[in-house]
């Protein structure tokens, strides 16, 4: 069953094609890496899903069980409520507001209290409110955050502020979950425990990811697949051993990095 | 009975009542003489002009310069309706649907100028308090720049302690609800707001829109306190004044907007005696605590019975090795 089709998803700005013609194909619970040098388009692939960008030209196909529909050019909250939910690369968490916090806004496109019980603090607001809690606990004992619940999240180490972003990510309860390098500026063992983390995210939950990823050795293990983008183009997709051996990625890499994973 | 004593609800209950009381009773042995109860009605409206404002600008981050537009329409509706109906029903009606009027054009000025960012929506909403100002200004029921009066008198203390405390607890419950969140990841990251599924616009105008409706009762609240209104009395500076309040407390603190409401209202009566020293003090003290205390008086802080109870906590515990 699919669960993303992305068919000549194009996106130029003024003269540059920051991504152009992209195919991407994805199936349900599938674990993809999409890899590329600086530049590459990644992230610009990212904001056209989750509609952050709208796209010059080219149609992003969603599935929910199986149906498919179109969400290109749909505002990002919309699309977040189709059950797409993303990480960032450069960490935009809510600094000022504490973790709990951070998770609680997270959930609440599924919370159902109203307006009036919001200014009332009617008996459906304490209920619902105490659940939200509930749940944010829940998923951030997951995560082992759980203890920095009331820390506010610029106060956080930079690793743990990754973890968050996932966290955040993971409250709007999403099907397809977008990671864009949670790795980053981590160390080994930190990135080791993370790479376990995600893979077993996706079982648990149910999920299918999209993972972003400069750490090759990251990518190599833990995904079934990878799409590799140079100048905004797809230059090979296939298994971690094709990729590894393709000489268009390799020449892309100066060869480099995929030989060391 | 402990527990019941330590719920959130019972604390507000018991402050609410004592603050009452305490002022009735002030008010009752003349302490609070009529001239310091007109001090006391401009605090309340500035409290509620500020925590409404606080709510727009402050927590959702939208940057309005139009509040005194808002409280004009609360002020015309109010001050035309109780003219007719001068009775404590027709009071309440005008209130009521001055309110209404003013969250009406909060949201119909809101839906298209809220797309705007930062300097640009201040403008826009300067703009829309102007558009208000001469409208009120040219037409013949709100007998143009002579202005209305004199308008029945309905407010005293009670009234002014129900809306007051009213808005406030109203405003101050939605923050601490996932709607009020929602406003507030708009402040600290729009981007990432709609990328955890909330929709901006909406919770902007939604802002807005309850922000227009509080200033519509403090508007109403003046008219029928002061019984005097005129176009000229919610210009730019109007607005201005209330912003200053917001900053001054601290954008992001109601209880901060409420403390700067009370200090700038008793400062402004005080200096009235110096007349042209005025507003040149006002502005020194302006300057002199924004430059030791840029984030406001309480930062995004806010003042609550428990900091009392841990410093009091402190105390004993000191006391209590020594
Ligand atoms: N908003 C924008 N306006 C103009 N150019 C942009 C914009 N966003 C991205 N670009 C350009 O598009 C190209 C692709 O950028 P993108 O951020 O998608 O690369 P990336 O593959 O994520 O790179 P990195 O590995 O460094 O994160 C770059 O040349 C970038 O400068
Ligand atoms: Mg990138």
């Amino acid at each position: 069953m699919p669960i993303l089709s992305i068919k000549k998803l194009t996106k130029s700005f003024g003269g540059l094609m920051a991504v152009s013609n992209v195919n991407i194909e994805m199936e349900k619970g599938e674990l993809i890496g999409l890899i590329g040098p600086n530049g590459a388009g990644k992230t610009t692939v990212f904001n056209l899903l989750t509609g952050i960008y709208e796209p010059s030209s080219g149609t992003i196909t969603f599935y929910k069980d199986g149906v498919g529909k179109e969400i290109q050019g749909l505002k990002p909250h919309a699309i977040c409520k189709e059950g797409v939910a993303r990480t960032f690369q450069n960490i935009r968490l809510f600094k000022d507001l504490t973790v709990l916090d951070n998770v609680r806004i997270a959930m609440h496109k599924n919370v159902k209290y109203g307006l009036l019980s919001s200014f009332l603090h009617l008996p459906s607001y304490y209920r619902e409110e105490k659940e939200i809690v509930e749940k944010c606990i829940e998923l951030l004992k997951v995560f082992n955050l759980e203890h920095k619940k009331n820390e506010y999240a610029k106060n956080l180490p930079y690793g743990e502020q990754r973890r968050l972003e996932i966290v955040r990510a993971m409250a709007t309860d999403p099907k397809l979950l977008l990671l864009d390098e949670p790795a980053a500026g981590m160390n080994p063992a930190e990135s080791q425990k993370l790479t376990e983390l995600i893979a077993w995210l996706r079982k648990e939950f149910d999920l299918s990811i999209l993972l972003i990823e400069h750490d090759m050795s990251v990518v190599m293990k833990i995904c079934e697949r990878i799409y590799v983008l140079d100048h905004g183009m797809v230059i090979a997709n296939g298994a971690p051993e094709e990729i590894k051996s393709n000489r268009r990625v390799i020449e892309a890499y100066l060869g480099e990095d995929v030989n060391n994973a | 009975m402990k527990k019941v004593l330590e719920s959130s609800v019972t604390k507000k209950i018991i402050s609410l009542s004592l603050t009452f009381v305490i002022v009735q009773i002030l008010i009752y042995v003349n302490i609070i003489n009529s001239y310091l109860q007109a001090t006391l009605a401009t605090i309340c409206i500035n409290i509620i002009l500020a925590v409404s404002l606080n709510l727009i600008t402050g927590f959702t981050g939208q940057f309005s310069l139009g509040h005194a537009g808002f409280m004009s329409i609360g002020a015309y509706v109010c001050a035309i309706i109780t003219m007719r109906m001068s009775t404590i029903q027709g009071f309440i009606l005008g209130v009521l649907l001055g309110a209404i009027a003013a969250a009406i054009v909060g949201f119909l000025v809101g839906l298209p100028t809220l797309r705007l960012q930062g300097d640009y929506l201040a403008i826009a909403t300067l703009g829309m308090s102007e558009i208000i100002r001469v409208i009120f200004l040219n037409m013949k029921i709100t007998n143009g720049a002579a202005g209305l009066s004199p308008i029945p008198q309905f407010v005293n203390w009670p009234w002014l302690f129900v809306f007051t405390a009213g808005t406030v607890l109203l405003i101050s419950n939605f923050l601490k609800s996932s709607h009020g969140r929602a406003c507030i990841s708009i402040r600290e990251d729009e981007i990432a707001a709609e990328a955890m599924g909330i929709n901006a616009t909406k919770y902007k105008v939604i802002a807005f829109t309850v922000g227009a409706f509080c200033a519509g009762i403090a508007g109403a609240v003046y008219a029928s306190y002061f019984y005097f209104i005129k176009p000229d009395l919610f210009g730019f500076l109007k607005s201005i004044d209330v912003l200053v309040i917001v900053v001054l407390g601290g954008l992001g603190s109601i209880s901060g907007s409420i403390l700067a409401a009370i200090l700038l209202s008793l400062i402004s009566t005080y200096l009235q005696s110096f007349a042209e020293l005025r507003m040149v003090l006002y502005a020194l003290i302006l300057i002199i605590i924004m430059i030791f205390r840029p984030q406001g008086l309480m930062g995004s802080k806010e003042i609550s019975l428990s900091m009392f109870n841990n410093l009091g906590n402190r105390l004993t515990f000191k006391k209590g090795r020594t």
